[in-house]
């Protein structure tokens, strides 16, 4: 199959998804027995109450006309009306979102340098006590729950050494760069625990094929043959994790935003869940779905350009 | 003989069965196992003997015993804002958070292998079917998944298993999936077949034995996973209500105190971090040796 079919059969199976999505999204709240209206205002809302939302959120209309507006408002950009700030979600929403993209790809940025970095140590060294250091010490990366490091972060690098800011995102983009550093490297470490073992497994097989033999041979010092032969090839794998790890890198924001106070998506989303703001936490919700899914596209299809040998079965 | 009369005869299956505890005994205990478990061991039976092992109520208040550092007569990990026994709450939270990854991780290992197994075997619309809603479903960020759930379900224990069952059984199916296509059209299988047994049969005496062994492997990645989700929630106010000890929730109280007293966040954390590296050990150790 040519990349243009494989494209077209993918962009086909990206729609199904996002079909999917919605109404998984969508059939949440109705799911459940009981009225969504009173799990929304709760319990000892009045009648008339419970009445005026459920006109708003159309919830006494059919509900495959409540799905197609669902759906069509999200297509124009409408999403309905926050419940706790009486405004546009869209709005909410798109202010937000652009901190959290700074959060998630200053993290990305910087897993790169240090998987690139302690990857290529752990493999060169095979075995010895800088790959077995870099083992355990990633394993823990891997295991320590978010929220708890950045608090450790805070307590050494901000309360005690006032190195960096506790809280905030700062006003010009220096200071951005300053203020998201540590939540930035809070995810960053965990990110860099499930790349650095791939690529240090994907170096070590790679040094050993004939062609990296016959670059020796050649004469070829150590360095170059590691940086020109080697780790182009030995990227590729990693560079798909990196994108297949998305998801998890938007799941961790929230968590890293509510821990370093960053006015960002994952803060609405949880304030929104204390407020019961149903129209907001359904828009996070669908907008972090769509960017994994186009993110996981890219990915895919970045693979092609990457390594000219990739053909689509 | 007929073909009924050898469908009615004992039936070989003896060789599965034979493989499977042939791999237990081939188990050998290597560093990183041993390691992993040593520290389970630990982390259970302080989970077990908590009552004995501490000497104070977790969720009893003592004020004029409040914010004492670790080492304080008394209270070897020292007190919380309410003057409550760390290493109590500690001790007591083990129990919990050992229980939130055992369950969260049972029905989804379940439901999943046994999902995987059947499309595999099946095929056809059956494992379209499942392929496409695991599509559907890998689409979301797990957590968010997971917070959206818990919010219209609202928080509490039953209610996280729930929410991290939605997803939680997926890798379960799709490991046990994959090793059951290479598996189907082995001889074994196919003998089985020839001898007349029954697709289920076929599937769980057969084909399970073979394919669950990997999907027993990440049960321990699948519990580490979980009780950090746990932990995660409860941090986010999500999950168990205070003045329950979950280490998750300790760590969030302990936050207004970061300076005034660092213990309360930073032991429950080293907790968590010891019971999931254990775990962690245990399974990479499982790994290592079946992947030679």
């Amino acid at each position: 199959m040519g990349r243009a079919a494989y494209i077209r059969r993918r962009l086909i199976l990206m729609v199904f998804v996002l079909f999917g999505v919605t109404v998984v999204i969508f059939g949440m709240v109705r799911i459940l027995p009981g009225d969504p209206a009173f799990l929304i205002l709760g319990d000892r809302a009045t009648d008339q109450k419970a009445a005026e939302l459920r006109e708003q959120l159309g919830l006494n209309r059919p509900v495959l006309e409540q799905y197609w507006m669902f759906v069509s408002g999200f297509a124009r950009g409408d999403m309905g009306q926050s419940l706790l700030y009486r405004q546009p979600v869209g709005d909410l929403v798109l202010t937000r979102v652009p901190v959290s993209l700074a959060l998630a790809g200053y993290a990305m940025g910087l897993a790169a340098v240090i998987t690139l970095t302690f990857g290529i140590v752990a493999a060169v060294n095979k075995g010895r006590w800088p790959d077995q250091l870099i083992r355990v010490g990633f394993l823990f990366a891997l295991t320590t729950p978010s929220f708890w490091f950045g608090i450790l972060l805070i307590l050494l690098f901000g309360l005690t050494l006032h190195w960096f800011p506790v809280a905030g995102f700062g006003e010009t983009l220096p200071q951005h760069i300053w203020y998201l550093f540590l939540p930035a490297l809070t995810l960053a470490l965990q990110l860099s625990a499930v790349l650095i073992r791939n690529l240090r497994g994907q170096i070590i097989q790679t040094l050993r094929s004939d062609y990296v033999r016959t670059a020796h041979a050649k004469g070829l010092s150590e360095s170059l043959v590691l940086l020109r032969h080697v780790l182009r090839n030995a990227l590729l794998s990693t560079v798909t994790i990196f994108g297949l790890q998305f998801g998890f890198l938007v799941g961790g924001t929230i968590v890293v935003e509510t821990v370093f106070a960053l006015p960002g998506t994952g803060q609405l989303l949880i304030q929104s869940i204390t407020a019961r703001d149903y129209p907001v936490v359904q828009a996070i919700t669908v907008v972090s779905a769509v960017l994994v899914i186009v993110v996981n596209l890219a990915v895919d299809l970045s693979y092609s350009f990457l390594d000219p040998r990739v053909t689509y079965e | 003989m007929s073909e009924k009369a050898l469908g009615t005869r004992p039936l070989p299956e003896v060789m599965p069965l034979t493989q499977l505890t042939r791999a237990m005994r081939q188990i050998r205990i290597g560093p990183t196992f041993l390691t992993g478990l040593v520290l389970l061991g630990l982390v259970v039976l302080v989970a077990i003997a908590a009552p004995l092992l501490t000497p104070y109520d977790p969720i009893e208040q003592r004020f004029a015993e409040a914010f004492l550092p670790p080492f304080s007569a008394g209270h070897i990990l020292g007190t919380d804002n309410f003057g409550r026994d760390i290493w109590s709450r500690i001790a007591y939270s083990t129990r919990l958070d050992l229980q939130i990854g055992l369950l969260s991780v049972l029905f989804p290992f379940m439901f999943g292998s046994l999902t995987g197994i059947a499309t595999g075997y099946l095929g056809g619309k059956l494992d379209t079917l499942l392929m496409r809603v695991v599509d559907v479903l890998m689409a979301f960020p797990f957590l968010i998944l997971v917070i959206a759930i818990m919010s219209i379900l609202g928080p509490g224990l039953t209610n996280l298993y729930i929410a991290v069952g939605v997803v939680g059984w997926i890798p379960y199916a799709r490991i046990t999936r994959g090793e059951t296509l290479a598996t189907r059209h082995l001889e074994y299988v196919l003998a089985a077949r020839t001898v007349g047994c029954s697709s289920a049969r076929i599937m769980l005496r057969h084909i399970l034995p073979n394919v669950i062994a990997p999907a027993l492997i990440y049960v321990f990645t699948g519990m580490v996973l979980a009780i950090l989700t746990g932990a995660t929630l409860s941090f986010l106010g999500l999950g168990p209500q205070p003045p329950t000890p979950e280490w998750g929730a300790m760590i969030a109280e302990g936050r207004q105190y970061l300076l005034l007293a660092w213990w309360m966040t930073t032991l429950p954390g080293l907790a968590l971090l010891v019971a999931g590296v254990s775990l962690s050990l245990i399974g990479d150790g499982l790994a290592e040796h079946r992947g030679g």
